[in-house]
Formats: structure tokens, C-alpha cells, sequence
């Protein structure tokens, strides 16, 4: 059982079930958002929780960093957090169905009440427990005291707080400049940009799931999905050297795992056509420029318009135009290219992430001259 | 004749050369001080060149004697001696000898390079760079970390960054 779990929580496996669940939780949306279903989630994160702490392996590497700790309470949030807006959503939903006007528009919901003392009170009220569980935990957890710092040496593994490790992560799959400027920075322009993108009027002041699908669907892929997924391995399935460890697999600082990644252009010419690299850097990288090309050009095609013709499910995914004319229509060009644009940077990241974990992959274009690498 | 409480012309540019020198003199005093403090007062870099030693000191493979302190791998293989800066290309992690498997191995994000320096696992972008080395009169290596020698510019052949012994 355990090593049934160390297996399959390889990101390649455990992405992908993560992206199934995913498209199942959207899908029977009606299903997730009921309250037995919210109980469930929560009891079966728990008894997780406790059932993985009972394996003496899994929580001697969890305690390695004392920062761990909080990830239990931001799982539980999480599920809780995801699952009731969807509860709420999908409750409006219903009441709309039905002609009544959201919970949140109801008379005795519009009711209004004086800021002091009703909130201000409840805001005194927060700070004080808040600082009353801070200081519980700053006496209970107490911050490690390591040695003095030294340039020459790095801990194994070498984590950066919680918070960051989504980042860190991105690091594994990208060239510094990527995932530690442009994309971080992209992610801060991107939620900057989102209510001038979001031109949707619906879902103002309640709650809603039905009326804003589309934005829901894609926050909550970047959100819960991409970024939730990163720090969690981050956290939780990175050992020693920055390989790779199931939930109850012994930090073995030798586990050798054969990782030798090529790029598109060793591929290219080493591995299929059998010559040496060329010595001119455009001729060496033209597949992986070429790709990029495809990808910047082809998949807003793909997005906009509806280029196959399947049936069902498969269909659904695989025949394109998910935006189409009415998101061009409705958000005018501007606001649909740099939709566009910002959904293409982001989707970078799983396709590096699986071209990694199927290919070993290094870079698709490779061009340390310039310290040029994608 | 009643007593002037007006300044003549020479008097005001007296007054005012005076009380920009006094002001000059503060604030060029206050900029010095600020300058001064962002150097520290104790430098716990190593030295930038250091004497690593005789080349016959040193068996065949990677030596990580002065890992510690100049954070230099001394490389020796095949005649060459050579001396690897123990900075991560990818990020500037210090990455790990793990002589069981040959290679050097990064903790941040799991980057991996041979012994020799050549990355070949992992996001770095390029080889480890090496130091400039060579032997002073009595037969000591000069490990000189000023002047870097990058593989993928091809400086790897040049006569500065290897020894041969
Ligand atoms: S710093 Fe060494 S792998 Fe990123």
C-alpha cells in the first residue's frame, strides 16, 4: 500500500490524476457542492493526515523543516475553501433556476448594520486570537537554530519557505530568467490584470458558479491545481538533492535516479539524425525555435477556433475554439490577445513539466551564448 | 550715524559662502558616513587567490579540501589538473560531491554535473566555471578565482585554466 503511494505520487502520475480530479470536480460540479460531500472531504483529509503521520518515515522527513507545519492547516483551508464557495455557488445556481434571487440578495441579507461596533468589534476579536495563536505557536514550534551561515555550503535540500516553493519548483523545470523573473512577474501582471480582462458583470456581490464558469475554471486550474500542486511537492516530495521521494520513502541522499536530460537540439541532431551539433546556433536550435513558433501561433488558433470535429468528451478537449468568437466578440481584441497571451504562459509550465517527466527534456530552445534558454 | 542692521553686498556674500561651506561640510560629512557604512567592517569572503598547494598533493578524481573554505573543487584527471567553482550555474546553490555516484549534485533544484564539471541533469544552463590555476616558482598551484574560464565559450582549452601534470 505504502509503496503503491510512492509510486504513484511521481508528479508525472500524481499531475495527471491531479488534472483528472479536476475536470470530474467541474463536471459534477452539482455532485461536489453538496454538504456530504464537503463532510467527506474534510473527514477524508484528516484521516489522511493522521494515517500519514502514523508512518514514522513520513513524519520524520515533514518535521525535517519546522515551516511544514502550517501546509496541514492550508490543506485543510483549502479543501474547505474551494468546496464551499463551490457549495454556495452551485446553491445560487439552483435558486436562479428556480427564478428566486440569490441568498445574498435576499431582504434579510440586504439588511444593513453599522460598520462600529459590529465589525470593527469582530475585527478586534480576530486580531486578538490571531495573536494569541501566533504567540502559541512561536512557543510551541520553536524557529530552528542552525549554524552560522557559510557561503561555501548549502543544506540538502536547500527549501525555501512554504510560500515559496511553488516558485522553486518552477526552477526545476526552466532557465533561471524564466521561472524566476518573467514568470513570477507575469503571474503578478496577470491577477493585476484580471478584473480589466473579466468583463463578465454577473456573479457581482454572490456567489455564483454557473455565470462565471469560465474564470472559475481557470483560476481555480492555475490556482488550486498548478500552483497548490507545486508547493505541495515542494514540500512534501523533495529530498535530498532535489530528487524526487514518495510520502514514506526513506531520504536516501544516494537514491539514484537517472535523470540525464538532453535538449530538443541534441535530440534533433545527436539522437535521430546521428551528426554533431551545428555550429551555427540558429541551424542547432531551428526545432526548438520552430516549436516555439507552432505553440505561439497555432494554439491561439486552436483556442479560438473549432478546428476537428469529434464527438463527446474527447471532442469536448480535442476540437478547439474554447474561447472562439464569442470571447473575442465579447472581450474586444485587445482584452482577447493578452487573455490569450497570459493562458499561453501559463500552460508553459505543465507542458515543460511533462515534456520533463515523459522526455527528460532539458530546454527547447538552448542558447547559453546568449543565456537564452526556454 | 545710527547703527546699520543691513547687510551690505560684501557682507551677504561673506554670510552665504559661510553658510554654504558649513552646509556643504555637514552634508558631504553625513554622505561619507553613509558610504562608509555600506562597507562592512569585517569581510568574511575568502580570499580571492590562494595558494592550494602541489599538484602530486592531490590523487586522481575531485578533492574537496578547500570546498570550505575558497569553495574550489581541485579536479585532476587524465594530467589536468583543474580548478571548478562550487557555484551552481542555474542559481548559485552550492552543490553537493557525492563520490558514490561521480558527480556533483545541487540541492536547490537537483541539478547534476560530472566530475569534470559538465552538467548534465538538472535545469543548469551550462558547465561549472573554472578558476585560473597555475604554478608559482617553488612548484605551489595559484588558484586566481578573478578570472573565470567558461565551457560553453570554449575558454576551457585555454592554457590558463588547467595545469598539466
Ligand atoms: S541553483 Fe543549483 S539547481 Fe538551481
Amino acid at each position: 500500500m505504502k509503496e503503491f503511494f510512492n509510486i504513484y505520487t511521481d508528479p508525472v502520475y500524481s499531475f495527471t490524476f491531479v488534472c483528472i480530479a479536476f475536470f470530474f470536480m467541474i463536471k459534477y460540479v452539482d455532485l461536489v457542492a453538496t454538504k456530504k460531500f464537503g463532510i467527506g472531504l474534510m473527514i477524508g483529509t484528516v484521516v489522511m493526515f493522521v494515517l500519514c503521520f502514523m508512518d514514522p518515515v513520513f513524519s520524520a522527513n515533514f518535521y525535517m523543516t519546522n515551516d511544514n507545519v502550517p501546509i496541514i492547516f492550508l490543506v485543510l483551508l483549502l479543501a474547505w475553501t474551494t468546496w464551499f464557495a463551490l457549495y454556495k455557488g452551485v446553491n445560487n445556481d439552483r435558486r436562479m433556476a428556480q427564478g428566486l434571487p440569490p441568498i445574498e440578495a435576499t431582504p434579510e441579507n440586504r439588511e444593513k448594520v453599522w460598520a462600529w461596533p459590529n465589525l470593527v468589534y469582530t475585527e478586534l476579536f480576530a486580531i486578538i486570537l490571531g495573536t494569541v495563536f501566533l504567540i502559541g505557536w512561536a512557543v510551541f514550534f520553536k524557529a530552528p537554530l542552525e549554524e552560522p551561515a557559510n557561503p561555501t555550503w548549502a543544506p540538502n535540500p536547500a527549501k525555501a519557505p512554504w510560500y515559496f516553493l511553488g516558485l522553486q519548483e518552477m526552477l526545476v523545470y526552466f532557465d533561471p530568467w524564466l521561472a524566476g523573473v518573467l514568470l513570477p512577474g507575469l503571474i503578478v501582471v496577470g491577477l493585476i490584470a484580471i478584473p480589466y480582462i473579466d468583463v463578465n458583470p454577473k456573479g457581482n456581490g454572490y456567489y455564483t458558479f454557473r455565470e462565471r464558469k469560465f474564470a472559475i475554471i481557470v483560476y481555480l486550474f492555475c490556482w488550486l491545481v498548478l500552483w497548490n500542486f507545486l508547493i505541495i511537492i515542494g514540500t512534501v516530495f523533495r529530498g535530498p538533492n532535489w530528487s524526487f521521494y514518495g510520502p514514506f520513502e526513506v531520504w536516501d541522499t544516494h537514491k539514484v535516479i537517472a535523470a540525464n536530460n538532453v535538449n530538443i537540439s541534441e535530440m534533433l541532431w545527436i539522437n535521430t539524425l546521428g551528426v554533431k551539433l551545428p555550429s551555427n546556433i540558429l541551424v542547432r536550435e531551428i526545432a526548438g525555435i520552430l516549436m516555439t513558433l507552432a505553440y505561439l501561433v497555432l494554439f491561439p488558433l486552436f483556442l479560438t477556433k473549432k478546428l476537428f470535429n469529434f464527438k463527446g468528451t474527447f471532442g469536448a478537449i480535442f476540437n478547439g475554439g474554447f474561447l472562439g468568437k464569442r470571447y473575442l466578440q465579447r472581450l474586444g481584441w485587445a482584452r482577447y490577445s493578452i487573455l490569450i497571451f497570459l493562458v499561453l504562459m501559463t500552460l508553459t509550465l505543465p507542458i515543460k513539466m511533462y515534456l520533463r517527466w515523459l522526455i527528460n527534456l532539458k530546454y527547447i530552445v538552448f542558447m547559453p551564448e546568449f543565456e537564452f534558454n526556454i | 550715524m545710527s547703527k546699520r542692521t543691513t547687510l551690505n553686498r560684501r557682507e551677504f556674500f561673506s554670510f552665504l559662502s559661510v553658510g554654504w561651506i558649513a552646509f556643504a561640510a555637514a552634508a558631504g560629512g553625513m554622505a561619507s558616513l553613509i558610504f562608509r557604512f555600506l562597507y562592512p567592517n569585517v569581510v568574511f569572503e575568502p580570499a580571492m587567490d590562494f595558494v592550494a598547494g602541489r599538484p602530486d598533493d592531490f590523487d586522481d578524481g575531485v578533492d574537496e579540501r578547500w570546498k570550505n573554505v575558497y569553495g574550489v573543487w581541485v579536479y585532476k584527471n587524465e594530467g589536468k589538473l583543474v580548478a571548478l567553482s562550487n557555484i551552481c550555474t542555474h542559481l548559485g546553490c552550492v552543490p553537493t560531491w557525492l563520490p558514490a555516484e561521480r558527480k556533483f549534485k545541487c540541492p536547490c533544484h537537483g541539478s547534476g554535473y560530472y566530475a569534470n564539471g559538465i552538467n548534465f541533469e538538472g535545469p543548469a544552463p551550462r558547465p561549472l566555471e573554472r578558476y585560473k590555476v597555475n604554478l608559482d616558482a617553488s612548484g605551489q598551484i595559484i588558484v586566481d578565482k578573478t578570472k573565470v574560464f567558461r565551457y560553453e565559450k570554449g575558454e576551457w582549452t585555454h592554457p590558463d585554466s588547467f595545469i598539466v601534470v
